[in-house]
């Protein structure tokens, strides 16, 4: 079968991307600006919600996730779910010494 | 085509040269054998190398090596036999051969991948021994790499962890063939719950391949940023913390165990319905322990470290998780007794090497809560308690998963039996031996012997002469029966298709199989343990 | 041996692959999260020091280069493989801006003693010495996979001019695409965690 035809369906076209790119550059300027406020711990929590928000636009839009089927969506959710299990568990010793 | 030419399979010889026709080839089975016969010749150098260690301790002080080398060679044994051995061994050699024919696939997803795993493996395997030669000397830090020492040691520890990186690498190219393998070449009909559990227990490893190595990888890209470059990122002096190498450590050497372990599972799990002539009892609930137990391995890593200065809440923490993981082992033991449990049980050497496992496994796997207690680990840290523990369950299981997968698959791959009766008599020493060696080493533990140590206090020379004799002993079953697998592969009687009567698909192939494996793709219409359709006529 | 081609399957190898990837960084996100709750104050001083204007371009760069990274995707499907070599051409030309300001932001670092081992770090209290060994490990190594990227794109650009990655069978592109996406996703973590810390 021709990959094409597998993914016509859904075909995003160049103006998605651009719209996305757009708005990915738009938060770059977001996350700068917010960055010289003071907001204390805040500060790290903005910007990783931020950073969050651009990585799904990548994953989703750039990455062609949106449109991939449950299996691989379900694949990407268990890798990040253990990378946070990896990151969460080491905090139990650090934050408790 | 000649009858001798039908007999050989896969193993005939293809017109090219050999070297081109073996080093070079995309044939999963082939590439198999590969692996095996690597693995079967490095295995002979750690045995080698861990029966050293033991003629070493019969006496206290010194008998023949000075402490610096008894230090590489601990060592080396380590190394060798955990990545190079063991975590390859059932998934890279068994796995490679008969996942695509259980799933009825002519191929891997990715058999040129699957080559260059093969060289990767090879020149990671290399690239460790190289170490001993060149440099500062054999590196003398353990298997476990610990900082600071190993990154202030002036012994060889660079190039032994880069070959653990490579050897790394292999293993997550070899998992990812496999995930992709399963989800897309499956033949028709054969649904995720007609899927052998040897599969399943081969995806469930093949996630832990994926998803922990990469932690290994740039665990030792750290240590060897910091022996050259001098980053200290693990330096108290430079903000760094050791404990944290030891968290990156564990948090890929844990879920390294069951690597190691689960495929074992999955050839008893396979092995036992056979020789039963029944179907698995509990099909889902050992998938779903499979499973279980690759998720539940990536949250109880910090058990390693109770005395390392961790903080007292993640002591408690962690010890409470570890016990979580005994319970989905503890279901795939009373599913397989429940299978044997009024089956027609035929003790073939598979079947012995399966209850061998069954057995070992269970003395490891109960002392290992021993050791996850933290209350109890603090005792016995670091001690022969901890040897006798990993020994029983890494060669008690996985080794016996493996003999047990040699004899149940031999007659497939070369197409010829064994001596039935040698191979049962090698288990029995084996299991004897095994107990010899390693039971002596739990009393040691308690008794407050300590591990890596080169010398031993007076009062604990007869356990370790004890030990000592059962190395021995597993040695003479190791040799039996490497020497009945070796003669046999030449001289041992032609075998039909199904010499055990077996349900699988890899079954219905002529032994050893075709090159191209099935000559039309097969459709499964019944579950892997379903013995009703099996034709008598097929035997041996 | 035929040859094999299974779209879906040649995707979800490249997914897991890049699991890999996620990890490996991951490792290092462990120790990096770990060290910033433990010196906080630390961390902001030795970021003030970090060129918030050289790093918010390299940002943006990066993240244009993904967006030609996915236009070309996008060009070859729709059966134009000049658009698709173009957008190539424009991610790798973007790649190079990326090392290049890459380049002139650690030599005058290295320049001023700012290095494990070098002359001022060293006299530095351990929490921003941290700072810095984590910033060199993982920019390196962020830098490291923006190379091999760039070498994956050149050997699909050769594909396609020589017409075994075609409109039909793209997923040479789309694999390679994934992977150009993932070290501009690695980025978009690291830029706030290294620049913007307060």
């Amino acid at each position: 079968m021709n990959e094409n035809e597998r993914t016509k369906h859904h075909d995003p076209g160049y103006g998605l991307f651009i719209a996305v790119w757009a708005a990915l550059m738009a938060l770059t300027a977001v996350t700068v600006e917010v960055s010289t406020i003071h907001l204390g711990f805040l500060n790290v929590v903005v910007a990783m919600a931020i950073a969050s928000v651009k990585a799904s636009l990548v994953v989703f839009f750039f990455m062609h996730l949106k449109y991939e089927n449950r299996t691989l969506k379900t694949m990407v959710l268990v890798a990040f779910v253990i990378l946070a299990i990896f990151i969460g568990f080491t905090f139990f010793d650090t934050a408790n010494r | 085509m000649t009858t001798d030419a039908v007999n050989a399979g896969f193993m005939a010889p293809g017109g090219k040269s050999w070297l081109r026709e073996w080093l070079f080839t995309v044939d999963h089975k082939r590439i198999g054998m590969l692996y095996l016969w690597c693995i079967t010749a490095f295995f002979v150098v750690g045995v080698f190398l861990g029966l050293l260690l033991r003629l070493e301790l019969f006496w206290p002080g010194r008998d023949f090596i000075g402490q610096q080398t008894y230090n590489a060679v601990f060592t080396l044994h380590g190394v060798i036999m955990i990545f190079i051995v063991v975590i390859p061994s059932i998934p890279a050699a068994f796995g490679n051969i008969f996942l695509p024919l259980q799933l009825g696939a002519e191929d891997v997803a990715f058999p040129k991948l699957n080559m260059f795993s093969f060289w990767l493996y090879v020149i990671g395997g290399a690239t460790a021994l190289a170490s001993l030669f060149s440099g500062g000397g054999a590196p003398d830090t353990g298997w476990t790499f610990y900082v600071p020492f190993s990154a202030v040691t002036t012994t060889n520890v660079s190039v032994a962890v880069a070959g653990v990186f490579i050897l790394g690498f292999s293993s997550i190219l070899t998992g990812l063939n496999f995930i992709v393998t399963i989800h897309r070449l499956r033949a028709p009909g054969l649904t995720w719950t007609r899927l052998t559990l040897f599969a399943w227990a081969l995806y469930a490893t093949a996630w832990i391949q994926v998803l922990a190595t990469p932690i290994l990888s740039i665990t030792v890209i750290l240590i060897i940023v910091e022996r050259l470059l001098g980053m200290g990122i693990f330096d108290p002096a430079r903000g760094g913390d050791p404990i944290l190498y030891q968290h990156l450590f564990w948090i890929y050497s844990h879920p390294a165990v069951y690597i190691m372990i689960l495929p074992a599972m999955g050839v008893v799990s396979d092995i036992i319905p056979v020789f039963c002539r029944k179907s698995i009892f509990g099909y889902k609930t050992i998938v779903g322990s499979s499973l279980a137990i690759a998720f539940a391995g990536s949250l109880v890593w910090a058990h390693h470290m109770f005395v390392s200065g961790m903080s007292d809440t993640a002591v408690m923490v962690f010890s409470f998780l570890t016990f979580i993981v005994a319970v989905p082992s503890a279901v795939k033991v009373f599913n397989w007794l429940s299978t044997m449990y009024k089956g027609s049980i035929r003790l073939e050497p598979p079947l012995v090497f399966a209850l061998g496992f069954i057995f070992l496994f269970a003395m490891g796997g109960i002392t290992g809560l021993v050791l996850g207690s933290a209350g109890t680990d603090m005792h016995v840290h670091d001690t022969y308690f901890v040897v006798g523990h990993f020994h029983y369950v890494i060669f008690g299981g996985t080794g016996f998963g493996m003999f047990a997968a040699i004899h149940y698959w031999f007659p497939k791959m070369y197409g010829r039996m064994y001596n039935r009766r040698m191979a049962t008599t090698a288990a029995l020493i084996l299991i004897v031996g095994l107990n010899g060696l390693y039971f002596p080493m739990y009393l040691l533990g308690l008794e407050g012997m300590p591990r890596r140590y080169y010398d031993y206090l007076p009062q604990f020379t007869s356990l370790h002469q004890l030990s000592t004799y059962g190395s021995w002993i597993t040695f003479a079953g190791l040799a039996l029966m490497l020497y009945n697998l070796i003669h046999s592969r030449y001289r041992g009687a032609p075998v039909g298709r199904n010499p055990w009567k077996a349900a699988t698909l890899e079954w219905t192939l002529p032994s050893p199989p075709p090159t191209h494996n099935f000559d039309t793709e097969p459709v499964v219409t019944h579950g892997p343990y379903d013995f009703s359709e099996v034709r008598d006529d097929d035997g041996a | 041996m035929t040859e094999h081609r299974d779209y879906l399957g040649a995707k979800m190898g490249m997914w897991i692959f890049l699991f890999t990837e996620i990890l490996l960084f991951g490792g290092l996100f462990v120790l990096y999260s770990v060290t910033l709750g433990r010196y906080p104050t630390e961390f902001h001083e030795a970021s003030k020091l970090l060129d918030v204007t050289m790093g918010t371009t390299n940002t943006m760069v990066l993240i244009t280069s993904s967006l030609f990274a996915a236009l070309s995707v996008v060009g070859l499907r729709k059966g134009s493989r000049k658009v698709a070599k173009t957008c190539i051409f424009l991610t790798l030309t973007l790649a190079c801006c990326f090392l290049v300001i890459k380049y002139f932001e650690w030599s005058h670092k290295i320049h001023a003693g700012i290095y494990p081992g070098g002359g001022t770090l060293t006299q530095w209290e351990p929490g921003k010495q941290a700072f810095f060994s984590l910033y060199y490990t993982m920019t390196g190594l962020h830098g490291l996979h923006v190379i091999l990227g760039m070498g994956v794109f050149l050997w699909v650009w050769t594909r396609i001019a020589v017409g075994t990655c075609t409109p039909e069978h793209f997923v040479a592109l789309e694999n390679a695409g994934l992977y150009w996406h993932l070290v501009d996703l690695i980025w978009i973590y690291l830029f706030p965690l290294y620049y913007l810390i307060t």
